[in-house]
């Protein structure tokens, strides 16, 4: 078990975003959580990434608890994290952007002296292409497309080679091809990190849910179970119903 | 073709300040005052290129680089003073026999002699920078606040150094200088060859921080200015890094500001009050922020443009100063650098 959750609670100003009872992770498991706007979603990826401090309970991953750790220490134990604003480095190459996040010995002297050397310029350049980048590598990040910029902070993370993978809405604002291609992405990169993916989009949920998805209400589990489960669940339906979003009952 | 220009830019700077204008001085067509006030202008573009270091790469907008820019001065006036005092067979520094001063204050001593004088110039500054950073940045202050804090900082430090108590010569600051190694100061070779240290120092820097830029260290500065957090999530300590090109900025400044000290003959609290920083900040800014060559070039126009302006218009600089500013910012946000290149390319174009 990579990831384990217990009792975590997080309150902004009163008004209690999370309090999450339980929640396991497998190791190379992917797991789609669900639920409407509001639902508590990013902030669970906002603790488990040293972005947001919980108000209660623990988060352990490989075992070891996350509590009072920053976001630097976070991301060395093996966290990455894709923000739902594709954040890449404009002004840089993508090769560049790349290369910054490849993991490596990241402290101000190492980085004085870094040489890239044959073997790391071809591994670069084999996530351009895995990524579908390679014929833009020399260009900034800054004038890629919207949907170039998410797949390169996916490359960004994966280039960190942590052994969880935060995805917090891969297919916002891309085309149903584009679409398709980051759910082929997902599911390739499944078979060597776990994964978490938030996702609106249920076409594409469907395309990528091979495991369990977990949907988030309010700030608690409302239910875990494969996607025909909760795709047929009442409470899920009524939940997004209620929240003028017919798209399950469409399927 | 890019790389031509360049090539082509860089050897005319040379030609015109590292020949023809000595030549011309040796011919007697150049006077030394116009020579030595050149030698001035590189130790300001060396601020200028701490300035972008920290400003222009790293997005941290630091108000505080005149007073690391003088406590190298300072340093080097100490050092200098004290020599002048010898020579001249006194015992202390006027303004310290103004003062009643009896014995020279503990902290002069170690400037008596040339060496430690120039290790703690640049010591000195790069400790102050290394504390005021660890905890500046440390706090995760950024933007304006961090160009607030700064800015305070610079005013807190102009009105220690106006006082007499700070022990440093006070509004007036320190001059009266003699020699330099021995070698005379007011003599047209000294000022020669303070002008050739200057342009040396500023080539070497130069080439040094063109290195700095483009090494993996320089990439990780640019990331910071283009998206902070995302460098924290991708691991690296950006509180080390910032501190690192913090500290890095503040020893050009102290070394420009060492260099320029004995080419005017004098240091005071008004070379590092409020705003000789954002004057500082401006020629980075009216040069081409984030390009190392722009920040030269703004430094030695705008101080080019000041000594034009002041004979002919004395009252009317800052407005100039000002003027130019909204025009960059308004038209012209690469600034001169940039209005340089598009303009070559229009030429090459028709």
């Amino acid at each position: 078990m990579i990831l384990q959750v217990n009792h975590l609670t997080v309150s902004f100003g009163g008004v209690r975003a999370l309090d999450l009872e339980k929640f396991h992770l497998e190791d190379k498991e992917l797991r789609v959580i669900i639920g409407p706007n509001g639902a508590g979603k990013s902030t669970f990826m906002d603790i488990l990434c040293g972005r947001t401090r919980p108000g209660s309970g623990e988060v352990l991953f490989k075992g070891h608890s996350l509590k009072g750790r920053t976001e630097v220490e976070i991301a060395e134990m093996g966290i990455g994290r894709k923000f739902q604003k594709p954040s890449v480095f404009p002004s840089l190459t993508v090769f560049e952007n790349m290369a910054l996040a490849t993991k490596m010995k990241k402290d101000v002297f190492s980085s004085l002296f870094f040489r890239t050397s044959p073997a790391f310029t071809e591994k670069i350049q084999a996530m351009g292409k895995r990524v579908g980048l390679s014929s833009v590598m020399d260009r900034p990040a800054g004038a890629l497309s919207h949907g170039q910029k998410q797949w390169l902070e996916i490359a960004i993370v994966v280039l960190q080679d942590p052994a969880l993978l935060l995805i917090d809405e891969p297919a916002a604002g891309l085309s149903d091809r584009e679409t398709e291609k980051t759910g082929e992405l997902i599911l390739e990169l499944c078979q060597q990190h776990a994964v978490i993916v938030i996702e609106h989009d249920m076409h594409f949920v469907r395309q990528i849910a091979n495991g369990l998805v977990s949907v988030l209400v309010n700030g608690k589990l409302l239910m875990e179970g494969s996607f025909a489960e909760v795709r047929n669940d009442q409470r899920v339906i009524d939940c997004y119903l209620g929240r003028a979003n017919a798209q399950l009952e469409k399927l | 073709m890019r790389v031509n220009t360049r090539a082509i830019t860089n050897l005319s700077f040379l030609l015109v300040f590292a020949i023809a204008l000595p030549v011309g001085n040796l011919l007697g067509l150049v006077s030394i005052n116009t020579v030595s006030v050149w030698g001035r202008y590189f130790c300001f573009a060396i601020a200028a290129l701490g300035i972008d270091l920290i400003w222009g790469y790293t997005g941290v907008m630091s108000m505080c680089q005149a007073f690391f820019f003088c406590l190298g001065g300072y340093a080097m006036g100490m050092h200098l003073l004290l020599k002048a005092t010898a020579l001249q067979g006194h015992l202390l520094p006027d303004f310290m026999t103004w003062n009643s001063f009896t014995a020279l204050p503990s902290f002069w001593q170690p400037f008596r002699h040339f060496v430690p004088a120039l290790l703690l110039s640049l010591l000195i500054p790069a400790l102050v920078a290394g504390i005021i950073g660890f905890f500046v940045f440390r706090s995760r202050i950024k933007g304006v606040y961090m160009a607030i804090i700064t800015q305070a900082l610079a005013l807190a430090m102009y009105l220690l150094f106006l006082r007499n108590e700070t022990k440093l010569g006070g509004t007036n600051g320190l001059t009266d200088f003699r020699t330099l190694l021995g070698f005379d100061l007011s003599a047209s070779s000294t000022k020669l060859g303070l002008y050739w240290v200057s342009l040396g120092a500023l080539c070497l820097l130069y080439l040094l921080c063109h290195k700095l830029v483009h090494s993996k260290f320089g990439k990780v500065l640019q990331a910071i200015r283009d998206s902070e957090f995302r460098v924290g999530y991708t691991a690296y300590r950006v509180l080390n890094y910032k501190l690192a090109i913090f500290v890095i900025a503040a020893v050009l400044c102290a070394l420009a500001g060492m260099l320029y000290t004995p080419q005017t003959g004098i240091i005071t609290p008004g070379r590092m009050d409020v705003t000789a920083s954002v004057e500082m900040l401006m020629w980075v800014a009216l040069g081409g922020r984030g390009k190392l060559r722009g920040a030269i070039i703004g430094a030695l126009l705008v101080n080019c443009l000041y000594s034009v302006c002041t004979s002919l218009f004395p009252q009317g600089w800052l407005f100039i100063l000002g003027f130019l500013y909204v025009l960059t910012v308004l038209y012209f946000d690469k600034g001169f650098l940039g209005l340089f290149e598009t303009l070559g390319k229009k030429i090459r174009l028709s």
